[in-house]
């Protein structure tokens, strides 16, 4: 493949991805005024989290079962009111022992 | 006049030294999700016929996943540049939305040159944690959340494209779902204290679940649908008042 083709697309990316995060930043320095708005962004990042985890959580690690016991776990803390690295590192456990007690014949 | 000066100096700064440190810490955890999956994108591209080198500039100028990926199925294809363009603009125009969200949060103090780096490492991971924090987002505590994830992102793409196969399977199988385990540490307690929130929340992930069976539609897409959907519907049917808004900022 030819080194300038390639770092062509790589600029191309990078200058892109950007542009993309920084001009919002960079021009929107005041408060928006608009009340819908201002809610709208209060919003967002629930909507936007939600949907990026429902349901790609499901096809994250090997296989549908391990991942929704990892997903169990990780509603049950966070509902406790765990922290985040606490969260994340039980519901890897989790995976990692539902994935365990399947390949041992255990859960299937 | 001077003396004055200093001491509100050394405060500024002392707390500065305090906002750095938690901002690493809360970048810790997202630097080690972000290592197996940048080690997964170090392999691939790889195994293309990419440099090393090569790799490790996408994923510095580029710190997305789904993005990274997408182009380099492009490059593979031998795709027009236009397209690479139009791809990598439908894959993270979700970081607009971030970001804009973003510049609502942050402190006065935090200057031009600043936003301008900062900006660049708006990740689906960082926007979650840092739209989380209490209060405004200092520069110091920014650039903190920041470091650990673009090391692990980085490192993660140099091992993987130059040790490859290191991790066992079932060890990178379980740190697939590390990044979504915080996701729901962060959704799940506003959910409980705030109940247009989890009407937003649920409204999301039902449409994202819909989205989902939809063939053509890609992950990046379907995010900014549900994003303008949900959160508008919230906006609509639930606007903050100002008052609830600083309260939610405090214990956000």
């Amino acid at each position: 493949m030819e080194i300038m083709r390639v770092l062509a697309y790589v600029l191309v990316m990078a200058v892109v991805t950007y542009l993309i995060r920084m001009l919002p930043m960079a021009l929107c320095t005041g408060r928006l005024k608009s009340r819908f708005i201002q809610s709208f962004l209060f919003y967002v990042p629930y909507a936007v989290l939600g949907a990026m985890t429902f349901p790609a959580i499901f096809s994250s690690t090997g296989s549908g079962l391990s991942a929704a016991a990892g997903c169990v776990v990780a509603l049950a803390l966070a509902y406790f009111g765990r922290g985040l690295l606490t969260v994340a590192l039980c519901s890897c456990l989790t995976v990692y022992l539902a994935e365990w007690a399947m390949s041992i014949g255990l859960l299937h | 006049m001077e003396a004055v000066a200093e001491q509100s100096y050394s405060a500024a700064s002392s707390s500065a030294a305090v906002q750095l440190r938690q901002g690493l810490r809360d970048g810790v955890p997202i630097g080690l999700g972000y290592f197996p999956v940048s080690f997964t994108f170090g392999l691939m591209a790889v195994s293309m016929g990419l440099p090393i080198w090569v790799a490790v500039a996408i994923s510095i100028t580029n710190l997305t996943s789904a993005g990274q990926f997408a182009g380099l199925e492009l490059i593979a294809a031998g795709g027009s540049m236009v397209e690479m363009a139009l791809t990598q603009l439908v894959v993270n125009l979700r970081y607009a939305l971030m970001s804009l969200s973003l510049s609502q949060k942050l402190s006065r103090e935090v200057t031009r040159p600043q936003r301008l780096l900062i900006s660049h490492a708006i990740t689906d991971e960082i926007f979650g944690v840092a739209s989380a924090r209490p209060g405004k987002l200092t520069a110091p505590y920014l650039f903190g959340l920041i470091a650990v994830p673009v090391l692990g992102w980085t490192g993660g793409t140099l091992f993987g494209a130059a040790a490859g196969g290191i991790l066992p399977e079932s060890v990178s199988s379980a740190l697939g779902i590390a990044i979504y385990g915080m996701f729901i540490a962060i959704i799940v307690p506003a959910c409980r204290s705030h109940r247009p929130v989890l009407l937003v929340t649920v409204a999301a992930v039902g449409l994202s679940c819909l989205l989902a069976q939809i063939p053509g539609i890609s992950s990046g897409f379907s995010i900014i649908l549900c994003a303008l959907a949900a959160a508008g519907l919230g906006a609509k049917l639930f606007p903050i008042q100002e008052a609830e808004k600083e309260e939610q900022e405090e214990g956000l």
